[in-house]
This record gives structure tokens, C-alpha cells and sequence, in this order.
């Protein structure tokens, strides 16, 4: 039997289970765009019908990082930027477990870009969630690497002097094989999108556009969205990389001019995840590495009878 | 330098095959009988520079380099370029012979390759080898390699002549070439090789000099390998099966072992974007049910240390190892030193604690990696072990047996699910998995994927659930509660007492205090010295953290001082010991060596005779004499 019993057990479709039974006091402001990912990401965990024992949520710093605190399931709050390669690890030596990363815009595109464009590069089959509120909030309201250029806050007091990151754009590149874009203000795309995204097979991005009501009240993105596959304007196929980039384009130049769009940008299902062209190559085992150490009758190989032979 | 030693010297340019070609040496003797010690010395670049590689053989076991060598196979640098006017790097067309003549002994051998090779650009040549009394042989290596297969051979051809100089049977060395090199190039070489064996004792006199090498026969089967080749196979034998890095020169070492070995034990090796990343996937993979590890060296390490602290206080098990060189920051890349040791000590933020080992020979190396991993595990810490880049390259042979270990997947202090079922949890059905009340400090964790072990790990100080707290409290009771996590580990390394080594005379007056590489550098010296009438014994400390406080005190209180011997130029490790006992300063002096070579034997020897008992400058500028506070 299995020492990871929970991993593919279903559990009820109510996402009550993945609220604490003690449900801790959220730290986060009246009105912010945070709650919408809390309640998008139990509402996904409940339609896939996923046990909270079998999720690993795995967060950075900043008001985003206290989302596993209200998220019932397995959980690492790591340190500023670094909720990628933990997860990432932790995928590699467990695939049954459905890992979910999260950050902020400053975390998780500022201090941990370097992560995200490689975990982007390599495919890693986990879903990143991005709180984009172009703001630091938890810091108290300084400029972050989405907010648009000409910012001001009480670290950039004239004015931020660069242009905003397009974190769109940078996962296609980076070699992302799903980027969505959506937004706490609409929950049912919001929920629709994750549920794709950890069904995907492969590094899912979710840019999730969350509005930040105390330190970022200019930002624009509180205006009604528009769906880009659902309007009849927005027409493209999202499994070609050069429509998705043009339109990831358009949509990060017309954010700051006030047009919010969300929606899937690009879907890969060709693309074979980072743990598939590992095991092709031979790097890593077809069962779940973490079993082995459960497993009684598997016989440990040692470097007496392996490796010394060379060294005689 | 014993009689019946020949300390090898073979040098050329990087890429010019010298490494492997000592190696197959170094192996050949060992097979032979021998004992075997090798020390490399290369520069932080591709190919040509200065490079060579030493191989110490004697029918006595051997601990160090030793002092000087008795034997040059000058080989010339076939990448050097023609120096221009004042070029820093100098003329290194003629490098691998005139750069290396100052530490050739007295009555020595010189076999140069003449194809490559100018006598007549170095400075005062014929004087210094008449002064010296050294042999010379100039033999046109290259010409022979090229007539019987590629230019490169002129290896072999330098092998040969060496066996008939100093009396090596060639069947050793030719026994080996059949089990190294595929079949292609085995029979070019061994036309090489006998055509150069032949051709210097036909036409040079071969019994000249005094350097003979006998064979002998070990008790039990012995291996060749390195402190990098040790750790390794440490972590592997301890059922390590994830290992996540970056490249760094000493540390890259163990890392490429391990990706080579890691698939075929059906484990995982990643190569990451960064430090931070590396350290951050050893412990994601820890955390999820995995022995797991990283490694880098110093400035790699520096970006480690922010997940270090996480580890600590997640309590998440992670082994790292630590490759030092000298510094600060990039320093001399490809040179030992000691120096990093306050920083893997004491790096982190917080009142942060780990296990650190410093392993003095490649057998500790691997004893030690595995303590490392059993530690960390048991007691969910993370755990260090500190080397350098003398032990991680260096070469010796080691009794096979020292391999032959049980393999120990054991996860430590991880519940099952049965386990977990009966386990307290909190009113929001989490597995209180920091819990405050243990009899060691260790509260048993659960991971991701088991049913009912549901906690939240996190950076942020938390209560026994996982969930974030800045209760007065709960903060005092879980911060006691990892410190006695220390203590425990504490108790347990005093119990073995295993790996700090006392060597010498029990009632000795003196005492050399070293940790790590250093250790059989400085035993050797005691030898010498108690040759010359005084009276020392060696405290080599292969535990640094937690410090074995009783060990180390009882060894200083045994002698009326004590001198310190570490690659270090702030004297960090007595300063270690200055702390851990608060006091002691009036007894030690410290012996320091900074230049980017390890101590030799002769080193020390001189420094506690001309300096601690005459009290008398050093000759040169090599090594540092500190006296005791208050001198």
C-alpha cells in the first residue's frame, strides 16, 4: 500500500474542505483581491475533487504568502521569491502530488524572476499563481515591478522611471506551455482558469490580477474586464505562439491605459512536461521517488558494490 | 622524504592530460602495493598555465604531499602561448620546467620533454641543476609519441622513462594501461611506452640517481579515490537519491559525481538556475520524502544562506557540502584555503544552529557525509560538511572496506499514516507537527501526500500546527525547543567520540592543534619533530558545530601549550576554540598559512621550532607565526 494514501483519493466536491476546520483570522485588508484567489482556488481544488492531503501550496512572502495559511491542504510559506524551486523539488520527488505555487508581483517577478523564467524554461508540471496588485503591499505600498511607469511611492517619490514587466510576454518566452491571465474581480473565470491550469500538463501560469484597495487605489485594473475568449473582438488561436504573443502585446500595453483583458493566452498540450522528457531521458524514475523509501522489499544500492570497482 | 619514497611531480599545461595520467600512476603503485598520496595544483583556466600534479609513493603509509619532491617529468605546456613584453602571466613556454625547479630536492631527477622544451631560456639552468646535483634527461618525448601514434602519448613516454629511472617494473604500469584505455589507443601506447623504456636505458644511465621505488602488499584491498569521491559515496550509501547544484570549482566535484551516478540508482540530479535555487530544491525535496542534498563553495554558499535559515526553522532536513577556497569573494578559484569556516558556522539570520563537519581524510569525508545525513534527518536540521579543495582533489588509497557499510534509507523521525491517525492534531485538523513538548527536541514531521499529516511549514515563527505566531510564549517554547535539538546531537557526537583524532605521545608537552584537510599534514609533522627530540601530540577536530567542547579542552589542559596550525589568515579556528571555551587564548599560537598552498610537513615544522620555541622570525613570508594573547 501506498505510504501516500491521499494522493488520488477523491474527496466531496464542497470547497469547505479546503477551509480550515480553525479558520484563522485573514490578515488581509477589507475589499482586497486576495480573498478572490482563496475562494478561486478552493472552488478549483473542489471540482477536480482533490483531497486536501494530496495539494501542496507552496508560497513566497507578502500578503500572497499567507494564502496556504487559509488554504487547507499541505503547505510551505518559504522566503521572499523562492516558492518556485521548493515546489518544483517537491513535484520532482513526488508527482502525485498536485503542487500549486504562489507569490506576488514583487515576489514572484521581482526577487524570484530569476526562478520563474527558469521554472518557465524547464516546464515544470506545477501552477504558479501570481497576485498582481503593481504594488508591494505587505511593505506598506512601495513600487513593484508591474507597476506602470511614473509611479509614485515612498520609494520612487518622482516617479517610477521604468517600464512595467510584461509577465505575460516574459512566460511565453521564458517557454511557459500555459499562460492565463485573470482577475479577482470575476470569480468564475477566475476558478475556470485554475482548474485548467493544474489539469495542465506542464508549467501553468496564471497572472492574477488582484486589486490591492489600500495602497494601490490608482491602479486601473479595478475597471470591468473583458473576457478575450469570449468577445467576438479579441478572435485569436491561443495555441499559436505568435497570436498569443501579439495579443499578450496588446493586452500589457492597454492594461495601464484602462482596458483590462484576461483570459487563456497561450495553451501548449504538445509540449511534454519538465518530469516527462526527464524520465525519456532517463533522469528520473517512473515511480515516485518519495515511495521508495516506504517500500520494504526495494534493495538499496550502495558504492561498494557499484562505483568502487573503478577505483581499484 | 624517506629512502625508499619517490614524491612525482609531472607538470604541463591544463588539458594536457596531466591529471589522468597521475592518476593511472598513483593507481598503478597502489596496485603495486603502495601507498599513495597525490596533490594537484592547477590554475582557473581551460587549457596551457601552469599545472601539476604531485604523487607521493612510499612502502609506508603516507598522510601528506610531503616536503619538496625527488622527481620531475617535465611534459611542456602544449597550449602556451608566446609571451609578449611584461605579460603578467610570464614566459609560459618554458613554465613547466623553470617554475617548478625551486622545491626539487637535492640529488633529484629532471626528465624534460626536449620537443617542447628549451634549457636555454631559463635563467642560471645549468648552474642550479650542478648546485643541486640534480639528473638531468632530456628526451624528445614528443617525437617519440608522434611516430608511433598522436603527440599526446608523450605522456606514456614520460611514464616510461620514469619507470626506468626509478626502478619501477613496467608490467605495473602496463597492466593498467590495458584496463584504462580502450583498445584504439592501447596499442599505440604501449609502442610508446616500450620504445621510451628501451630508448633512455640504452642511452642514458638510468642508475645515476639514488631513487628506487620497491612494491609491497597491502593487508586488504585497497581504493584510490578522492575526499569529493568520498563524500559521495557517503551521501549515496545514506540513501541520498535527489542532489540539486550549481557549478562551482572545489565544490563542483561532488556534484558531477553525483549526476553521473544518481540515474543509474534511479535518482534525480538538477542543475538550477542559481544557489538559492539549488539549496531551496534540496529542501523541497526533503520536504516531500526525499534524502536530498546540495553543495557549493564559498560565494556559492554565501547565496545559500538564506535557505539555510529556512531549513532551520521549518526544520526541514537538508545536508549541504561546502567546498572552500580562498577568498574573499571569488579569491583564487582553484587554491585551498580554511577561510570560510565563520561563515558556514555562524551565516543566517537569527539565533540559527546546524551540524558542521570538517572531515580530516578522505575515509572521515565519508563517514562523516553520512553522520551528516543521519543527523539532519533524525533531528530535522540542516547539516554541513565543510572541506576544501585539498581534500576534495586529493587522491590517497583507502582500505576498501571502509566502503563496506550497510545502506541506510532511513528517513528519521518521519510518521506513518497509522502513525499519523493517532497523532494530536489542532481544532482545524492539522497534525501538530511542532510540537512543544519532546524529550529531545525533535517533534516528528509528516509529508505531503499522507493521509492526516496535513501542517503549514513556514519561515515565519509559528505554533505547533504551523500556523504564523508571534505569541510570546509559544515563541520562547519553540525556540528552546530547536536549541535543544543542539544539545541533543551534542550528547550523541560526544557519545561516539569518533571523530577527533588525537595522534602522538599521550604525556607529550606540546600540543598541534588543526581541523580538517590539515589533519595528516600536521601528524606527519609531529613525527619529524619528535624525531628531533621534542615532545608533540595532534588534536585534529572534525567536529565543528556543536563543538566538542570536553574533548578539546581536556587535550589543552594536557600540555603546556599548544600551536595552531590552519589555512587562515584571521586565525578563525582558534578563535572557534577561544569561544566555544572562553579562554585558552594564553596558551595557543596559531601557525598560518594564506598563500594558496597547503601546509607541508616542514612547514609546521619550522614554524614551531624557529618561531613557538625560539622565538624567532620566519625566514620567509610563507607562513604566519601569531603568538599566544599577551606576547
Amino acid at each position: 500500500m501506498s505510504a501516500f494514501s491521499a494522493i488520488g483519493e477523491e474527496t466531496e466536491k464542497d470547497q469547505n474542505e479546503f477551509t480550515p476546520g480553525l479558520e484563522p483570522q485573514p490578515t488581509w485588508c477589507p475589499g482586497c483581491g486576495d480573498f478572490g484567489v482563496l475562494k478561486a482556488l478552493k472552488g478549483a481544488a473542489a471540482e477536480l475533487g482533490l483531497s486536501p492531503d494530496e495539494m501542496m501550496v507552496t508560497t513566497g512572502i507578502g500578503c500572497s504568502g499567507k494564502l496556504n495559511s487559509y488554504f487547507n491542504s499541505y503547505g510551505f510559506h518559504t522566503i521572499h521569491g523562492r516558492s518556485l524551486p521548493i515546489a518544483r523539488a517537491a513535484k520532482l520527488a513526488n508527482p502525485g502530488l498536485t503542487v500549486v505555487a504562489a507569490g506576488g508581483d514583487g515576489d514572484g517577478y521581482g526577487i524570484g524572476g530569476n526562478h520563474f523564467m527558469h521554472t518557465a524554461r524547464e516546464n515544470h508540471d506545477i501552477t504558479y499563481i501570481v497576485f498582481n496588485n503593481e504594488i508591494f503591499g505587505l511593505t506598506k505600498g512601495q513600487t513593484s515591478p508591474t507597476s506602470p511607469m511614473g509611479h509614485k511611492s515612498k520609494t520612487q517619490p518622482h516617479g517610477s522611471a521604468k517600464t512595467p514587466l510584461r509577465p505575460l510576454s516574459l512566460s511565453l518566452n521564458a517557454g511557459a506551455s500555459y499562460v492565463a491571465r485573470t482577475a479577482a474581480v470575476n470569480p468564475n473565470q477566475a476558478k475556470d482558469i485554475i482548474v485548467e491550469a493544474i489539469e495542465h500538463d506542464g508549467f501553468s501560469h496564471v497572472d492574477f490580477l488582484t486589486q490591492c484597495p489600500t495602497w494601490n487605489k490608482d491602479a486601473r485594473q479595478y475597471v470591468p474586464y473583458i473576457d478575450i475568449n469570449e468577445s467576438d473582438d479579441y478572435e485569436f488561436d491561443n495555441t499559436s505562439r505568435a497570436e498569443a504573443s501579439e495579443m499578450m502585446f496588446e493586452t500589457e500595453n492597454a492594461l495601464h491605459e484602462g482596458t483590462v483583458l484576461t483570459g487563456r493566452y497561450y495553451v501548449d498540450e504538445s509540449r511534454p512536461s519538465y518530469q516527462q522528457e526527464k524520465q525519456r531521458i532517463g533522469e528520473m524514475p517512473e515511480e515516485p521517488l518519495a515511495e521508495r523509501y516506504f517500500d520494504d522489499s526495494y534493495e538499496w544500492e550502495r558504492s561498494y558494490d557499484k562505483f568502487l570497482g573503478k577505483h581499484k | 622524504m624517506t629512502d625508499h619514497e619517490l614524491i612525482w611531480r609531472i607538470a604541463g599545461g591544463s588539458g594536457d592530460g596531466i591529471a589522468s595520467t597521475s592518476q593511472n600512476f598513483a593507481k598503478a603503485l597502489m596496485r603495486a602495493g603502495l601507498h599513495v598520496f597525490t596533490h594537484r595544483h592547477y590554475p582557473s583556466r581551460i587549457r596551457g598555465g601552469h599545472t601539476y600534479t604531485e604523487v607521493r609513493v612510499s612502502d609506508e603509509p603516507v598522510k601528506s604531499r610531503g616536503d619538496g619532491y625527488n622527481f620531475l617529468l617535465s611534459l611542456g605546456d602544449s597550449f602556451a602561448r608566446n609571451p609578449s613584453e611584461g605579460a603578467y602571466y610570464g614566459n609560459e613556454e618554458i613554465k613547466p620546467l623553470s617554475e617548478n625547479l625551486d622545491e626539487l630536492v637535492e640529488g633529484g631527477v629532471i626528465v624534460y620533454d626536449s620537443g617542447l622544451l628549451d634549457t636555454d631560456e631559463i635563467e642560471n639552468f645549468d648552474e642550479r641543476v650542478e648546485e643541486n646535483n640534480w639528473h638531468v634527461y632530456d628526451i624528445d618525448l614528443r617525437t617519440i609519441a608522434r611516430e608511433h601514434g598522436r603527440e599526446v602519448m608523450r605522456n606514456t613516454a614520460g611514464v616510461a622513462v620514469t619507470c626506468a629511472i626509478a626502478d619501477i617494473e613496467p608490467d605495473v604500469i602496463k597492466s593498467l594501461m590495458s584496463d584504462a584505455m580502450p583498445e584504439k589507443i592501447l596499442e599505440p601506447n604501449l609502442e610508446v611506452f616500450d620504445d621510451a623504456y628501451e630508448m633512455v636505458q640504452e642511452e642514458f644511465d638510468v642508475d645515476a640517481p639514488d631513487i628506487s621505488v620497491p612494491s609491497g602488499e597491502h593487508d586488504e584491498e585497497q581504493v584510490l579515490l578522492s575526499g569529493s569521491d568520498a563524500i559521495a559515496y557517503g551521501a549515496i550509501d545514506e540513501g541520498c537519491r535527489f542532489i540539486s547544484g550549481y557549478p562551482m570549482t572545489p565544490w563542483t566535484e561532488v556534484f558531477v559525481i553525483m549526476s553521473q551516478n544518481l540515474p543509474e540508482l534511479g535518482g534525480i540530479s538538477e542543475q538550477v538556475e542559481d544557489e538559492i535555487a539549488a539549496a531551496a530544491l534540496a529542501m523541497g525535496a526533503s520536504h516531500a520524502g526525499v534524502k536530498a542534498m546540495s553543495g557549493s563553495s564559498g560565494g556559492g554558499f554565501s547565496l545559500m544562506s538564506e535557505p539555510l535559515g529556512l531549513a532551520e526553522i521549518t526544520e526541514t532536513p537538508i545536508v549541504l557540502v561546502e567546498a572552500m577556497r580562498a577568498g574573499p569573494s571569488t579569491g583564487m578559484p582553484t587554491k585551498p584555503e580554511q577561510s570560510d569556516m565563520e561563515h558556514v558556522l555562524y551565516t543566517s539570520q537569527g539565533d540559527s544552529h546546524r551540524v558542521v563537519f570538517a572531515p580530516g581524510t578522505a575515509a572521515e569525508a565519508y563517514y562523516q557525509t553520512r553522520k551528516a545525513f543521519k543527523l539532519a534527518y533524525e533531528y530535522q536540521i540542516p547539516s554541513i560538511v565543510l572541506y576544501d579543495q585539498k581534500l576534495g582533489g586529493e587522491l590517497s588509497n583507502v582500505p576498501a572496506s571502509v566502503f563496506d557499510e550497510e545502506p541506510n534509507p532511513d528517513l528519521g523521525s518521519v510518521l506513518t499514516e497509522a502513525e499519523l491517525a493517532d497523532a494530536p492534531h489542532d481544532d482545524s485538523g492539522k497534525y501538530q507537527r511542532y510540537q512543544h513538548d519532546t524529550e529531545n527536541g525533535v517533534s516528528p514531521r509528516s509529508l505531503p501526500g499522507q493521509k492526516g499529516g496535513r501542517y503549514l511549514a513556514t519561515g515565519n515563527e509559528h505554533m505547533p500546527a504551523g500556523h504564523i505566531s508571534e505569541d510570546p510564549d509559544n515563541r520562547i517554547a519553540q525556540m528552546n525547543r530547536r536549541m535543544q535539538k543542539v544539545d541533543s546531537i551534542r550528547a550523541e557526537l560526544d557519545d561516539d567520540g569518533e571523530f577527533n583524532t588525537v595522534y602522538g605521545p599521550e604525556d607529550a608537552d606540546y600540543g598541534l592543534i588543526t581541523f580538517g584537510s590539515q589533519q595528516g599534514t600536521v601528524e606527519e609533522a609531529a613525527d619529524v619533530l619528535n624525531e628531533n627530540g621534542h615532545s608533540v601530540k595532534v588534536l585534529g577536530v572534525s567536529e565543528l558545530m556543536p563543538f566538542p567542547k570536553e574533548q578539546v579542552s581536556e587535550f589543552l589542559d594536557s600540555v603546556d601549550e599548544s600551536l595552531v596550525v590552519e589555512m587562515t589568515a584571521s586565525a578563525q579556528f582558534r578563535g572557534l576554540v577561544q569561544k566555544e571555551l572562553g579562554g585558552y587564548g594564553d596558551v595557543m599560537s596559531s601557525l598560518l598559512k594564506y598563500n594558496g598552498n597547503p601546509f607541508e610537513p616542514a612547514d609546521i615544522v619550522e614554524g614551531f621550532e624557529t618561531a613557538l620555541l625560539e622565538g624567532e622570525e620566519l625566514p620567509d613570508n610563507r607562513t604566519k607565526f601569531v603568538p599566544k594573547v599577551g606576547e
